[in-house]
């Protein structure tokens, strides 16, 4: 049977996002993270969502139900924004599942079956200790044949990385540069956890020393605080602390609607030209461990149906759950030929802030501010030149 | 047929049990599976049947994990205590994950990528199950 190209049945349009707070809230369940979010997206609506439109929602969330014991989420947060009795459905695809809802709800609209979708992605994380995170993300491996004999969610991205590193040469200092610029772009997130560089963060803990009269650490520059095991101790080894994403709280939602619709949202809504998605096996049968077939997959797809190539592409934002995800990924994307990713570490990838992901949009003209970050609060990077013109596969 | 199991994951623990690597292999084309598979993925045959891995190879990738799951800090591992675990590629030609051992995870830089390995098969502390672990010479 030969294969149809991709295509969406018709054009879908996202004319409103929103997202709460992220960090380690106490008092905040995976419902007031949903609401939180959902309120930012109703304000970023230019000519307003009457709830009452909404017509289904898909919900990405990886385990609520033990982080929080809390399953079935979808109806929850339906209701807690006055969406019952609407179709409320939980996309579980570990790091992927808010990307994915973004691509149910696309669906969705392009099938024809609705013309407004609310999408979501929520997670609570921090009730928990950290050991037992650790069992919670473990579980998005394989159970019997990998989190059975000790590994865990970081130590499978620790792992790529030694073959990484043993295949092409990186060392540990081009994972801590991934890190650095993302902190960098993480401080330009009001809302983002932490909202600082590694170099305020740095400054901060040696002005702190002084005060309490401490040892004052001798670190000159971002890469001797990161090489510092007391600073930025072993999580699983080559990724340490700063190159893993923390545990944290948050949710964000979307207001996707038919393309014919967009206009009566917003003057300048987001058109979605392509998606994609695709499936790995667990990391010890795939060919090649230093790439994910997943993500070439969903890329090709995403490419095809959008009429574009790797170099057309002006900004990214790619999954940085670890340091090392994120070099996979700009090569899996075909930003960069295998193992040439790292060498880019010097010159920073452009790369945006802690939002749900798995969506091209639209190439953006020149200059123009990224909509989407804008209205999230958060000041949008600059596109490179270096992207378009380093990456011929 | 060398063994007259079900092919599934409860049957290779029961053999690792019995100190035996085993993988399953496609009868009409075939292709090694490592976890033992029940269909064929290349060729889509479901006609499968065990076959002993001879338990050498070499490191293809590992981490040393200082942050555990809750089993392993059963085990006495730690913050201060780490583990390696890691993928191992057979002389057979499939890779498995396994712990490692006989290498030193305090001093992860100096493991090297193809490091041989032998197969060993691991006791949990209380439980009875058996988990598959590689040691180096």
């Amino acid at each position: 049977m030969s294969r149809r190209a991709p295509k969406l049945g018709r054009g879908v349009a996202l004319v409103g996002a929103g997202m709460s707070k992220f960090g380690a809230f106490a008092d905040k369940s995976s419902r007031d993270l949903f609401v939180e979010a959902f309120n930012a997206m109703t304000e970023s609506v230019d000519k307003g969502i009457d709830t009452k439109d909404i017509e289904a929602l898909y919900v990405g969330n990886f385990s609520s139900d033990l982080f929080e014991g809390q399953g079935h989420v979808a109806p929850i947060m339906a209701d807690w924004v006055g969406l019952v009795p609407k179709p409320a459905t939980r996309i579980e695809d570990a790091c992927a599942a808010s990307g994915v809802a973004i691509r149910e709800g696309v669906i969705a609209i392009a099938s024809g079956l609705y013309d407004i979708v609310l999408v979501s992605g929520v997670e609570k994380m921090t009730n928990l200790p950290t050991e037992r995170v650790t069992d919670t993300l473990a579980a998005a491996s394989d159970a019997i044949y990998e989190a059975s004999c000790g590994f865990t969610f970081p130590g499978l991205y620790a792992a790529m990385a030694t073959a990484y590193m043993a295949k092409y040469g990186a060392s540990v200092e081009h994972f801590m540069k991934v890190g650095i610029k993302n902190h960098n772009n993480g401080a330009l997130n009001p809302k983002a956890q932490f909202n600082k560089s590694i170099k305020d963060l740095m400054g901060s803990r040696i002005e702190k020393a002084k005060q309490k009269g401490e040892l004052v650490p001798d670190w000159r520059e971002e890469l001797d605080f990161l090489k510092d095991p007391k600073a930025n101790p072993v999580v699983a080894w080559p990724m340490r602390l700063f190159d893993c994403s923390p545990i944290t709280d948050g949710a964000a939602c979307l207001l996707l609607v038919a393309e014919d619709l967009a206009k009566d949202f917003c003057n300048d809504p987001i058109y979605i030209v392509g998606t994609g998605q695709g499936s790995d096996h667990a990391m010890h049968e795939r060919e090649d461990l230093t790439s994910i077939l997943a993500a070439r997959t969903a890329a090709r797809e995403a490419y095809e149906m959008a009429g574009v190539k790797p170099e057309d592409i002006q900004i990214a934002e790619v999954h940085d759950c670890f340091t090392i995800a994120e070099l996979v990924a700009i090569e899996d994307l075909g930003f960069f030929r295998p193992g040439e990713a790292y060498k880019a570490t010097n010159p920073s990838i452009p790369q945006g802030v802690s939002n749900p992901r798995g969506i091209l949009w639209e190439p953006q003209e020149q200059g123009r501010r990224w909509k989407y970050g804008a209205r999230c609060g958060a000041k949008q990077v600059r596109g490179r030149s270096q992207v378009k013109t380093s990456t011929s596969p | 047929m060398t063994e007259e199991r079900e092919v599934s994951s409860a049957s290779f623990y029961q053999f690792l049990a019995e100190k035996k690597l085993m993988a399953s292999r496609c009868q009409k084309c075939q292709a090694l599976y490592l976890p033992p598979h029940p269909i064929c993925t290349k060729c889509y045959g479901n006609d499968m049947e065990w076959v002993e891995m001879k338990g050498n190879g070499k490191l293809a990738a590992f981490t040393s994990v200082a942050v555990g799951p809750s089993c392993t800090l059963e085990e006495g591992y730690d913050r201060n205590n780490p583990y390696l675990v890691g993928i191992v590629e057979l002389d057979e030609g499939p890779k498995v994950s396994g712990r490692i051992r006989g290498l030193d995870p305090k001093k992860p830089e100096n493991i090297k990528i193809g490091t041989p390995l032998t197969v060993e098969f691991l006791e949990q502390v209380e439980g009875k199950r058996c988990f598959l672990a590689f040691k180096a010479e």
